[in-house]
């Protein structure tokens, strides 16, 4: 909305009504701060203490969180967690081409497409429903075992084959949802403008559907960092592996916790900007007001 | 005078539901045909069907008389030659004024950047709304926007203009400011087919009027005939409480 000034306005100053109800509104507010400290007080001292007496917590502190081993481990684990983000950056790029193409071949009207919009649909439905974890262990395995010519046999890329095979269907499915909540008016607008079947979609639906799925997509890239961490089951040294491998020699699983640290400091920061970014994309479509 | 557009008993069913029946008009060079009837009466589905948003079930549709209702006939350049602005506006909401109105221009009608500019800011400029071009559609009024929309209509030079209850979302303050450009354009001497539910502003333009109920033409004639001298005890009935509702 455009603001306009009002040079007429008479100096305002507050009612007698308002100022009452300002002073109602600063009370509420304390007693809310005041029962917030209350109830989060209460809460963190209750579960300390469990946490603190119970029978085995002098075991769990030593062999979880040995400060002094963590800092011998923390180099090998922090140069696996960048392989972790070698892996989903390579991999976010290749997913977000392939979820493109298939988003694409699933909405489309094309009679010259409708073989590859049925196999779109196959690959969608098929990588949607195998846990990460088993396609990862079947490209990781079974396709070296196919012995076939060219065929790279390492681990690093098999591995990032089978998360961007299974991510290309997820994102797939949020790109396309995101075309198919383009209000028809928009497209009917376009075709009565002149423009075809496809520039509809270039000029007009899609800039406007990839906008609206920015935060789920961003969701997804923290997943998919996360879920890195599965090719370690083939021997890829990220910071999961690289944990292991201390963690199996020591018996000390302080390495897993480093690991788990290394993780948050990349993710915290991405959530915290995808709830903002959510944020941003809702308040701008209810410009009418929060209820 | 030539017809640029011409229905030959025009039927549209959507399922069961007839919502048009042996529809049949002709709408010469210059002039503009005003269709009015209530809501539901197949105003809007009659301008669809011409536009090619929708494909007829019986009957012909002719533009220039060529037909464009055979199903082989090439859709969208039918649709470069006629355009339509709906009664909910329908601007690229992810584009500012400037860029959806030269959209089409240089997408479907090979124009460059530079021409296309040029074009734009003449029509901008001419319903004096040049300094909003850099604007998102957003920031603008109801009236403001389809005005927009209009001018993004008008830049592709049509043939034919079809005009879907253009002011039917706007406060009445706003209908003014749309309904004025439409004017200036029947001045020009553009081709219009439109729907409208103001009739006061029918009165003015309407070369034809023709009067829609459940999907068949009940009367037409020059405006002031159907308007004013109604035959049909349907168009009075539907006139008097257009009348009652303060929109005559």
């Amino acid at each position: 909305m455009e603001k306009r000034g009002n040079e007429h306005a008479s100096p305002w100053t507050p009612s007698e009504r308002e100022l009452e109800r300002r002073q109602i509104r600063r009370a509420l507010t304390k007693r809310k701060i005041v029962i917030a400290s209350l109830s989060s007080l209460i809460v963190i001292s209750l579960l300390a203490t469990v946490v603190v007496t119970s029978p085995g917590f002098q075991v769990v502190r030593q062999t979880f969180f040995d400060f002094h081993y963590g800092q011998v481990v923390i180099k090998t684990v922090s140069r696996g967690i960048l392989v972790n983000l070698l892996l989903t950056i390579v991999a976010s790029i290749l997913i977000g081409f392939i979820a493109l193409v298939l988003a694409l071949l699933r909405t489309t009207k094309s009679a010259a497409l409708v073989p590859f919009r049925f196999l779109a649909t196959v690959y969608v439905d098929i990588f949607r429903g195998v846990p990460l974890l088993l396609v990862i262990l079947l490209v990781g395995f079974g396709v070296p075992a196919l012995r076939l010519t060219g065929m790279t046999n390492s681990v690093l890329v098999l591995g990032t084959i089978a998360v961007v095979l299974t991510y290309s269907a997820y994102v797939a499915e949020v790109i396309r949802s995101g075309i198919l909540s383009i209000h028809p008016s928009q497209r009917a607008a376009a075709r009565s403008l002149g423009l075809s079947q496809a520039q509809t979609m270039r000029h007009v639906v899609l800039p406007q559907a990839i906008r609206r799925v920015i935060p789920p997509l961003l969701n997804d890239f923290v997943s998919l960092l996360k879920d890195t961490g599965l090719v370690s089951i083939l021997g890829v040294t990220d910071a999961v592996r690289a944990a292991q491998i201390h963690a199996s020699r020591t018996f000390n699983y302080t390495p897993y916790v480093v690991a788990a640290l290394l993780f948050l400091i990349i993710t915290i920061p991405l959530t915290r900007y995808t709830d903002k970014a959510l944020h941003r994309t809702y308040s701008a479509q209810n410009a009418q007001g929060e209820a | 005078m030539s017809n640029v557009l011409e229905l030959r008993n025009v039927r549209k069913s959507f399922g069961e539901n007839v919502v048009l029946h042996d529809i049949s008009l002709a709408v010469p060079e210059h002039t503009a045909t005003v269709l009015i009837g209530a809501s539901g009466s197949g105003k809007s589905t009659l301008l669809r069907c011409i536009n090619l948003l929708e494909s007829i079930d019986d009957g012909a549709i002719l533009l220039d008389g060529k037909e464009i209702s055979d199903p082989g006939i090439d859709g969208d350049a039918v649709r470069r030659k006629l355009t339509m602005v709906f009664q909910s506006f329908n601007l690229f909401p992810h584009k500012t004024v400037l860029e959806n109105v030269t959209l089409a221009p240089i997408k479907v009608h090979g124009k460059s950047k530079e021409e296309a500019m040029e074009i734009a800011t003449l029509l901008l400029s001419r319903f004096d709304l040049l300094e909003k071009a850099d604007q998102y559609p957003d920031r603008l009024s109801g009236g403001q926007q389809q005005r927009v929309a209009i001018i993004r209509s008008l830049a592709v030079n049509p043939r034919l203009l079809l005009l879907d209850e253009v002011t039917s979302a706007l406060d009445p303050v706003l209908v003014n400011e749309v309904l004025s450009i439409v004017r200036d354009l029947k001045g020009d001497g553009m081709t219009m087919v439109l729907a409208t539910h103001e009739m006061g502003f029918a009165t003015q333009v309407a070369d034809e009027v023709c009067f829609l109920e459940s999907g068949t033409i009940l009367e037409r004639g020059p405006a002031h005939e159907v308007l004013a001298r109604p035959q049909h005890q349907r168009t009075q009935d539907f006139l008097k409480r257009v009348h009652e509702a303060g929109r005559l």
